[in-house]
């Protein structure tokens, strides 16, 4: 058995493998940290149209959308093997790490992705299977092949992708889509911006030896900090709105507001002061946001209805 | 690799994938149940 230590970056992006396949491997592929909050914001979508659907049905429903992101994510992978290579983040991920061929990583990635759609289709309807395909496919075809290393902008645009899971929830539960979810994709659009840029500010040497152009590369780390608190300020009118129409309550508007000021005051301190773990900091507390916003819309929901 | 090395890792994945695929039965089994019950959109 090769050691995939010995295994050069040349070798590893062709896919070369000497380590066995672990089922962990698989699992892995799916990205299910990623994963698993779409499938919860997925959930949030289901959940808010008060669909009289079957509670098996909900839960397959959130489990295709899961499987659909994992998928997508798989196929990722397989494409961006050469990036994973040389980055330290990524390179212990199966194919990089020589546990995986690039050709068993596609064919798991693909076929994950069309059973989650067709499963989507069978337990729920045409609208959402439709709407997970589009997910899949933009994440794939237009995020991770066409923009992720020509421009900065890869992450605006492809923030379409990890939008989409309220709106495929809502679908599920009554078939079509409505004003709400939208705004719900709103939400999520504007905050994946300053999500990544404050990942890529502390891990800008990673992307720049990958030839990544993400916005710490391109233009600098002050301009990212920039961006990032122009974004974060941004966001707290899209995270007002589902408030503000009427389609949730006073619970939820308070919530979004201290939620939303927080990420603002991170990402202003972030602004000036140029630091690691205030970066870090930032990235994770967007992670919290987002669940916390998503979590808000349930509890706001229960509550009032 | 010798050639029962090679077998038991077939054997492995064959196990994984029949288990999957009567996984996939048994969800599209539910799934019809529920939907016949009137359970769908």
């Amino acid at each position: 058995m090769a050691d995939a230590t010995a295994l050069s970056p040349a070798a590893r992006t062709d896919g070369a493998f000497g380590q066995e396949t672990r089922v962990i491997d698989f699992i892995a592929l799916l990205k299910p940290r990623v994963a698993s909050l779409v499938a919860f914001t997925g959930f949030v979508g289901l959940w808010l149209a008060d669909s009289p659907l079957h509670p098996f049905l909900a839960a397959t429903a959130v489990l295709a959308i899961a499987l659909g992101a994992g998928g997508a994510g798989a196929v990722n992978m397989w494409y961006e093997v050469d990036i994973d290579a040389r980055m330290e983040r990524t390179r212990n991920r199966p194919i990089p790490a020589g546990r995986m061929s690039r050709s068993t990583a596609l064919g798991y990635g693909v076929v994950t992705c069309a059973a989650a759609v067709f499963i989507l289709a069978l337990a729920t309807n045409y609208v959402a299977a439709f709407l997970l395909a589009v997910a899949e496919l933009f994440y794939i075809f237009v995020y991770t092949i066409w923009l992720k290393r020509r421009t900065p902008q890869n992450i605006v645009v492809g923030g379409v992708a990890g939008a989409l899971p309220p709106l495929i929830g809502w679908a599920a539960a009554t078939g079509g889509v409505d004003l709400f979810p939208a705004l719900l994709f709103a939400l999520i659009f504007m905050w994946t911006p300053p999500h990544f840029w404050a990942l890529s500010l502390y891990k800008a040497g990673d992307y720049a030896r990958a030839g990544v152009p993400m916005l710490p590369v391109v233009a600098g780390p002050d301009e990212t900090r920039r961006q990032i608190v122009l974004y974060a300020a941004a966001l707290i009118p899209f995270a007002l709105a589902p408030w503000a129409l009427g389609f949730a309550g006073a619970i939820y508007g308070v919530g979004a507001a201290l939620l939303g000021s927080a990420f603002f005051a991170f990402a202003f301190a972030l602004r000036r002061r140029a630091s690691v773990s205030l970066a870090k900091a930032t990235f994770a507390y967007s992670i919290l946001y987002l669940f916390l916003m998503f979590a808000l819309l349930v509890f706001d929901h229960a509550w009032n209805r | 690799m010798p050639l029962t090395e090679q077998h038991r890792k077939m054997r492995g994945r064959n196990l994984a994938l029949a288990g999957v695929l009567l996984g996939l039965v048994a969800l599209f089994f539910l799934i019809t149940l529920a939907r016949l019950g009137g359970g769908g959109s």
